[in-house]
């Protein structure tokens, strides 16, 4: 019923298979051991076994060595083609050393105000996240049940499908007139257009976990013979669960993208409403810090979710 | 002795895209009460579905299924199932996922004290005191079958039924489960209905060994009574006549009778 796939799974995965995580570290020939007074007897050698426990620190550095450098030799090229890039005595966009310089100015004082459209990076940022945490949680507070009742009842959900495959393809800018229109400001008509691009990836993914809900586990629930209650506590929502962490992980994201844009259109005070305005300003170092704030921030809220997505994915045998 | 199960006339066909797939017909069977009866055929041949026929899971499409003397409507915590792939939900402990069916049960007239007391109980049955606390992605496969026992036994159920509860299981364990199993149903006397595709299994433990025909359109072709006094030891029983009969005539059945058709 649905094109949203589970796409994120493999994405999820991933972060706990990196090599950091897991050193193996080979314990030390010594350990074996525990008791004091069977070590000077049982390792008559003691610099083979301090050899060997060095070899161990070895072999963990080059597993570090192996997972940190490759990252850091991509961003030192990327610094390095921005670099050439900006190098020329016409060129319009600002190097690394100057973007540099702007940022430890900038960072030195995030919190400052100066009037309604003169704040500091931090509230500016802070502005955003506040939207994008109202418009996104009342859109989970709509969808997610929305999803459940999608998911349990298909003649709903025959319903409900096609104006969903209608509306989930358009851009959550073409809502903010309307959001304009309805509440009159730009501050909720902003977060009108994150509720609606955070709402589809909600219903969706709530509802394709209902229906995915193994059969056995359906079964089991039937022979107990449980109540509709504790089938929606211990059965129906647990298993739902990574689905709509799912859909909580990629309505954030696209939240986050949707908030920039949505800003430089309504004003006030925000991160994608300071771009533009430094754009105003032509102060391209400062857009350039933007984004790197913009795109950290994004990698923060995402890895948040991974981190609780992981916490109640179950080892289904 | 008191006839729990009646089966009578019953035959499952499934709506597939491919038109109506007949998987039994014809099935006739009385279970008595304390018997243990065993369902063996090919894979494929139908068990499960006639296991979940008996469970309430689903309802046959034609024929008539009855309980105790009454129609069975659907399934119950009296005819409590061990599912082929134990089914323990992944998300409670294995001490929690036996209390689930022990409070649907007994909840209604009992206090926590006594529900908590049945659910020990039911773990050391099977001997799985020291797990309680586990959650099922952390014990073996055979630990994970006990719990599924464990669940079902619980809630002293009228008749237990098993769909190939050690199928999954090596030699090993599974001859320790059997052994058991053995002892819990002495200690019980519950009437139970086990799927497998394994003989020896079937003869060590079985009082009648319902052998099916290949699907599709399965039905009873032979039923075997074992002649066996209780308890049976595996070890004695390897060099007794009547258990060397009894093997040989469902090997016969399945492998000279049964075995074109599903080649
Ligand atoms: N829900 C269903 N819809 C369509 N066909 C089904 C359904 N359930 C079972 N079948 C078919 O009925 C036949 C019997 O299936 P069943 O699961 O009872 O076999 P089984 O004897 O338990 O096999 P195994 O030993 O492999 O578990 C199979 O051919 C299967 O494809
Ligand atoms: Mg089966």
């Amino acid at each position: 019923m649905t094109t949203m796939t589970m796409t994120g799974d493999a994405a999820m995965a991933s972060p706990q298979d990196s090599p950091l995580d897991a050193p193996l570290r080979p314990p030390a020939p010594g350990a074996a051991f525990p008791h004091d007074t069977q070590a000077p007897q049982a390792v008559p050698q003691p610099g083979l076994a301090a050899s060997s426990s060095t070899n161990a620190d070895a072999e963990w550095l080059r597993k570090a060595f192996k997972a940190i450098l490759p990252p850091i030799l991509g961003i030192a090229l990327l610094i390095g083609i921005w670099y050439v890039g900006s190098a020329g005595a016409d060129a319009r966009i600002p190097g690394p050393g100057k973007t540099w310089e702007a940022a430890v100015a900038l960072f030195s004082d995030p919190f400052y105000r100066e009037g309604p459209n003169d704040q500091g990076i931090g509230w500016n940022v802070l502005a955003s996240l506040e939207r994008v945490a109202i418009g996104f949680g009342i859109a989970a507070a709509v969808g997610i049940p929305l999803g459940f009742l999608l998911g349990r009842f298909a003649t709903l959900s025959a319903m409900v499908n096609p104006i969903i495959s209608l509306l989930r393809p358009v851009s959550p800018l073409a809502w903010l007139p309307i959001g304009l229109l309805v509440f009159q400001r730009a501050d909720p008509a902003a977060t009108w257009t994150i509720f609606i691009c955070s709402i589809w990836p909600m219903i969706l993914n709530t509802a394709q976990g209902v229906t995915r809900v193994p059969q056995d586990y359906l079964n089991v629930a039937r022979v107990l013979n449980l109540s509709e209650w504790k089938i929606f506590t211990k059965i129906l929502f647990p298993s739902v669960l990574p689905y709509m962490l799912t859909g909580i992980r990629l309505s954030i994201g696209t939240a986050w993208l949707v908030i920039v844009a949505a800003e430089m259109l309504t004003g006030g005070v925000g991160i994608g409403f300071w771009v533009w305005d430094e754009w105003n300003n032509l102060k391209v170092e400062h857009i350039i810090i933007a984004i790197f704030v913009i795109g950290i921030v994004g990698l923060i809220l995402e890895q948040c979710l991974v981190l609780l997505a992981k916490r109640f994915t179950y080892e289904t045998p | 002795m008191k006839k729990i199960v009646q089966i009578e006339n019953v035959g499952q066909t499934f709506d597939t895209k491919n038109g109506k797939f007949v998987a039994l017909r014809d099935v006739n069977l009385d279970i008595r009460e304390g018997e243990f009866v065993t369902l063996i055929g090919h894979s494929g041949c139908g068990k499960s579905t006639l296991l979940n026929l008996i469970a309430g899971l689903t309802k046959p499409s034609s024929g008539s299924m009855l309980c105790d003397g009454r129609e069975i409507a659907g399934p119950g915590p009296e005819r409590a199932v061990v599912f082929q792939n134990h089914s323990l939900l992944p998300w409670l402990t294995c001490y929690d996922n036996v209390y689930l069916g022990v409070e649907r049960v007994f909840g209604g007239k009992e206090g926590k004290a006594k529900l908590k007391e049945r659910t020990h109980a039911a773990m050391a049955l099977v001997g799985l005191s020291h797990a309680e606390i586990k959650y099922p992605h952390e014990i073996s496969g055979g630990m994970k079958q006990r719990v599924g026992i464990a669940r079902a036994l619980a809630m002293e159920p009228k008749i237990l039924l098993m769909d190939e509860p050690f199928g999954a299981l090596d030699a090993l364990t599974r001859a320790n489960l059997q052994d058991e199993l053995m002892k819990i149903m002495a200690a019980t006397g519950a009437t139970t209905v086990m799927v497998t595709h394994d003989v020896d299994e079937a003869v060590l433990l079985s009082d009648r060994v319902v052998m099916l025909t290949n699907g599709p359109a399965a039905t009873i072709g032979e039923i075997l009574e074992v002649k066996l006094e209780h308890p049976r030891n595996r070890l004695a029983l390897a060099n007794d006549p009547h258990f060397v009969e009894c093997r040989a005539a469902i090997l016969e059945f399945l492998y000279q009778k049964q075995l074109k058709k599903a080649a």
